[in-house]
């Protein structure tokens, strides 16, 4: 029988989708500990990155920090935090996944907030409007969508990062993959391949889900600084794990 | 998680909280150093095939996508797509037709993440070639061939590097990935530390290592960069 009939009787077989570590509940798992990762990389990225395009320093910082975060292999970050103080358990890969999450929120916020025509933000000053005022009245509003492309970037980033929890057998969708692979290719090269499909599909999804939030929520006019082309492709391409 | 293996593991905040345990020590680096060089050797070797081979196949892709625009859409639409996919699931796709004991899985997996990057930063540097240079060479008489060979990519060079380096940085990270499909660099001594009693010396000094071959391969493709485009010297400095 060939893994491709292995991999569609394995996803047929509802105990492998309702089992305690199934399907189901390893999904579950995946979309919280990643949305807690997220969440926990906005919260520091975004004041930061915020705060540091709003006074126009540190760009140089921003680009270290997303070169870094290349150069640091997931894997390392996963086994090194839970023989922390953290301790094993969620916590321990929350943390490692949100450093993953903050160059691109970083990146986007920083870059949002110096993106705004000098001549906008000099009409404010000149309308009276103090530091904290053109924040939130001009530059915050203006710097909505490279903060949605951001989030976006982020959110997939540590969703597909999320997968390699398993090597330190920390949950998420990616332990069926390393349950498959546990078994040998002859046993589990169906589960392998299933796990893997189910990975795909719910980062193509969730990818696909954020981009037409961010068309329904974002007005028009907003949307349009989008289309600028970037000043280099890889700006936009985020580490991959 | 069991607490016990927690307390015996715990604390880089206290020292002497385990001294059989310490986060560095020099007598594993020497006792080892055979494993490790075996190791960072091998990790060497996945990062430059897969980087090789994806400039062999990125650059020609980038070019026809720029020269035929139709196929820009496509071709970048496809990598994006690519590019989403979590690398344990690319591995996953594949081993199951590639096996597992061949570096195959790992290989082509890696040639593809470092493909996406190269062809990207490719076309950008393709496509901001100003246009009224492209005029003159056309005035002056230059062909397709000519024009792409000696005004295109020669200043299309230092995106085409960028994007070299990138690719190439991200590959020596991704190798460690590649421990789930028995080629993994020095990515299975940091598992395989993890997995034999939670062994900090290993996963501290494999993890040391990979960061310093990404920095030092990328230090080597700056230089080389240097050397090949000395009109980029100037403004770097």
């Amino acid at each position: 029988m060939s893994v491709i009939q292995d991999a569609i009787l394995w996803l047929n077989d509802p105990l492998n989708w309702t089992n305690p570590d199934g399907i189901i509940s390893r999904t579950v798992e995946h979309l919280w500990i990643s949305a807690a990762a997220v969440a926990l990389g906005c919260a520091v990225a975004w004041p930061l990155g915020v705060w540091m395009g709003h006074v126009g320093r540190g760009g140089p910082a921003v680009v270290t920090v997303t070169n870094l975060s290349r150069a640091v292999p997931t894997i390392a970050l996963l086994t090194i935090f839970p023989l922390t103080v953290i301790g094993f358990g969620p916590p321990a890969i929350i943390l490692a996944l949100s450093l993953f999450a903050i160059p691109p929120l970083l990146a986007n916020a920083y870059l949002g907030l110096r993106e705004v025509d000098p001549e906008v933000r000099d009409a404010g000053r000149g309308m009276g409007l103090s530091g904290w005022q053109l924040l939130r009245k001009v530059e915050l509003p203006l710097a909505v969508p490279y903060l949605a492309n951001g989030f976006r970037v982020a959110a997939v980033q540590v969703l597909a990062t999320a997968t390699l929890a398993a090597y330190v057998n920390g949950g998420g969708l990616g332990m069926i993959i390393s349950r498959g692979f546990g078994l040998g290719l002859a046993a589990g090269g169906g589960q392998v391949l299933a796990g893997g499909l189910l990975v795909a599909l719910l980062c193509l999804t969730v990818e696909g889900l954020l981009a037409l939030a961010e068309k329904a929520l974002l007005p028009k006019s907003l949307r349009r600084v989008r289309h600028r082309p970037p000043a280099s492709a890889a700006d936009a391409l985020p580490a991959r794990s | 998680m069991p607490s016990k293996v927690n307390d015996a593991v715990l604390g880089w905040g206290a020292p002497g909280d385990d001294p059989r345990n310490p986060w560095f020590s020099w007598s594993y680096v020497s006792q080892n150093a055979d494993t490790l060089l075996a190791a960072l050797r091998e990790h060497l070797y996945l990062t430059i095939v897969a980087v090789v081979l994806a400039t062999v196949i990125a650059i020609p892709l980038a070019i026809l996508a720029y020269r035929v625009g139709s196929l820009a859409g496509p071709i970048l639409g496809f990598t994006g797509v690519l590019y989403t996919i979590p690398s344990l699931a690319l591995f996953a796709f594949l081993a199951p037709f590639t096996g597992i004991v061949a570096p195959t899985t790992v290989l082509i997996g890696l040639t593809m993440y470092a493909l996406l990057t190269i062809v990207r930063n490719t076309l950008t540097a393709l496509r901001q070639v100003p246009a009224d240079v492209l005029d003159s060479a056309r005035g002056m008489g230059y062909g397709k061939r000519a024009m792409l060979w000696r005004i295109e990519l020669p200043l299309a060079l230092p995106g085409i590097m960028t994007g070299l380096r990138i690719a190439t940085v991200s590959t020596v990270a991704l190798v460690t990935v590649g421990e789930m499909a028995g080629w993994g660099g020095l990515g299975e001594l940091i598992i395989g530390g993890f997995n034999s009693n939670f062994y900090r010396p290993q996963i501290m000094t494999a993890t040391l290592l990979c960061v310093a071959l990404a920095l030092v391969l990328d230090l080597v493709l700056l230089a080389v960069g240097r050397v090949i485009m000395p009109w980029t010297r100037r403004r770097a400095a």
